[in-house]
C-alpha cells in the first residue's frame, strides 16, 4: 500500500486525493471504462437539450476518486462496505479533493474495523459527495 | 409522470460479464488509480491475488454491460435527461478478479417521492455473484428523477 496514516486512532486523517481539473477527455474515458454511456456526461448537445449549459461528471467517477483514499490505505479484500450520497453535480473543469478520517474503531465479528467518514469537495467549497466506508484494520 | 409503486419488486434482466484484465487497466487509468495492485499482475500476485483484483466501484459496471442498460428507466416512463444518481452503496463479500465470470441481478426495491412530486426516487438492489453462485457484493442504487412540471419551491 502506498499511503500511511500517523496513527490508527479515531480522528486520524487519511492522505487526501486531489484531482486536477476534470477534462472532457476524463469523462469520455470514464464513460468507456465504466460502461456508463449516459450522454448527459459526454454530449453537450444532449445536456443543452435538457436545459443545462454543459455536461457534468459521472457521480461514479467522483465515488471512484474517493475510493482511491481507501485503496491507498487498505487492501481491496479488507473493504467491508463503501457508501456515498451525491449532494451536488460536478461540472466539467471542477477540481475535486477527496478526504477521509477515521470516525470509529470497533471489534465486529472477531475483526477490528475502522469506520471512515468520507467527503469530496470542489475548490469553491461545494460538497459533492459524503460517505462512509468500513474496513478491516 | 408519477412512478407507480406496483413496480416495486420488479426483477430487471441479469447481466453477465467476464472480467477482463485489460478492462480493469482501462478503468484504473480512467479513475487515476495508481496503486499497482490494480494494474500489474506481478504486484497483484505479490499481494496475494492470483490475477488483478477489481477496484471497489468497478462492480457498478457489470449491469451496464447489457446492450441497452438504461432501457428499464425508459420503460418506467422516465426521461434519462432528468435523472441523477442520488446514493450508491456497496457491501462486499469477496473480491472479484480478472477472469471471474460475474452476474449482476438487479431488482427495483422501492419508489417514493419528495417535495410534492418534484423529486421521485427509485431504489434498485443488485446482487453480484460468480457463475458458481458465490457472493461478490450487494449494491444499492438510489436514482433521483427531477420532475420539471413540479417546482419544489411551490410544493414545500
Amino acid at each position: 500500500m502506498t499511503a500511511t496514516i500517523d496513527a490508527l486512532e479515531v480522528g486520524a486523517e487519511l492522505p487526501p486525493v486531489a484531482i486536477a481539473s476534470i477534462s472532457r477527455t476524463a469523462l469520455a474515458l470514464f464513460a468507456g471504462a465504466s460502461g456508463d454511456h449516459n450522454p448527459m456526461h459526454i454530449d453537450i448537445d444532449v445536456a443543452k437539450s435538457a436545459g443545462l449549459d454543459d455536461v457534468f461528471a459521472h457521480g461514479m467517477l467522483s465515488m471512484a476518486y474517493l475510493g482511491r483514499i481507501i485503496t491507498n490505505w487498505v487492501a481491496p479484500e479488507d473493504i467491508r462496505t463503501y457508501a456515498v450520497r451525491f449532494g451536488a453535480i460536478t461540472p466539467v473543469h471542477a477540481e475535486p479533493t477527496a478526504r477521509g478520517r477515521i470516525a470509529a474503531i470497533d471489534e465486529v465479528d472477531g475483526e477490528r474495523r475502522a469506520t471512515l467518514e468520507l467527503v469530496v469537495a470542489l475548490a469553491d467549497g461545494t460538497v459533492t459527495l459524503t460517505g462512509t466506508a468500513v474496513v478491516a484494520v | 409522470m408519477t412512478l407507480d409503486s406496483t413496480v416495486i419488486g420488479t426483477e430487471l434482466p441479469a447481466t453477465e460479464m467476464t472480467i477482463d484484465a485489460g478492462r480493469l487497466r482501462f478503468f484504473a487509468k480512467a479513475i487515476g488509480e495508481t496503486n499497482p495492485v490494480f494494474t500489474d499482475a506481478v504486484a497483484a500476485q505479490a499481494a496475494g491475488h492470483q490475477t488483478l483484483p477489481v477496484p471497489p466501484t468497478f462492480l457498478f459496471a457489470i449491469e451496464l454491460e447489457s446492450p441497452d442498460p438504461f432501457a428499464w428507466v425508459a420503460d418506467l416512463g422516465v426521461d434519462m435527461r432528468r435523472i441523477l444518481h442520488g446514493e450508491q452503496q456497496f457491501t462486499y463479500h469477496s473480491v472479484a478478479h480478472a477472469g471471474d465470470v460475474v452476474i449482476a441481478k438487479p431488482r427495483i426495491t422501492d419508489v417514493y417521492s419528495k417535495k410534492g412530486g418534484a423529486l421521485q426516487f427509485i431504489v434498485k438492489d443488485t446482487a453480484v455473484t460468480r457463475a458458481d453462485g458465490s457472493a461478490v457484493a450487494d449494491l444499492k442504487t438510489v436514482i433521483v428523477v427531477q420532475n420539471p412540471n413540479v417546482k419544489a419551491e411551490d410544493a414545500k
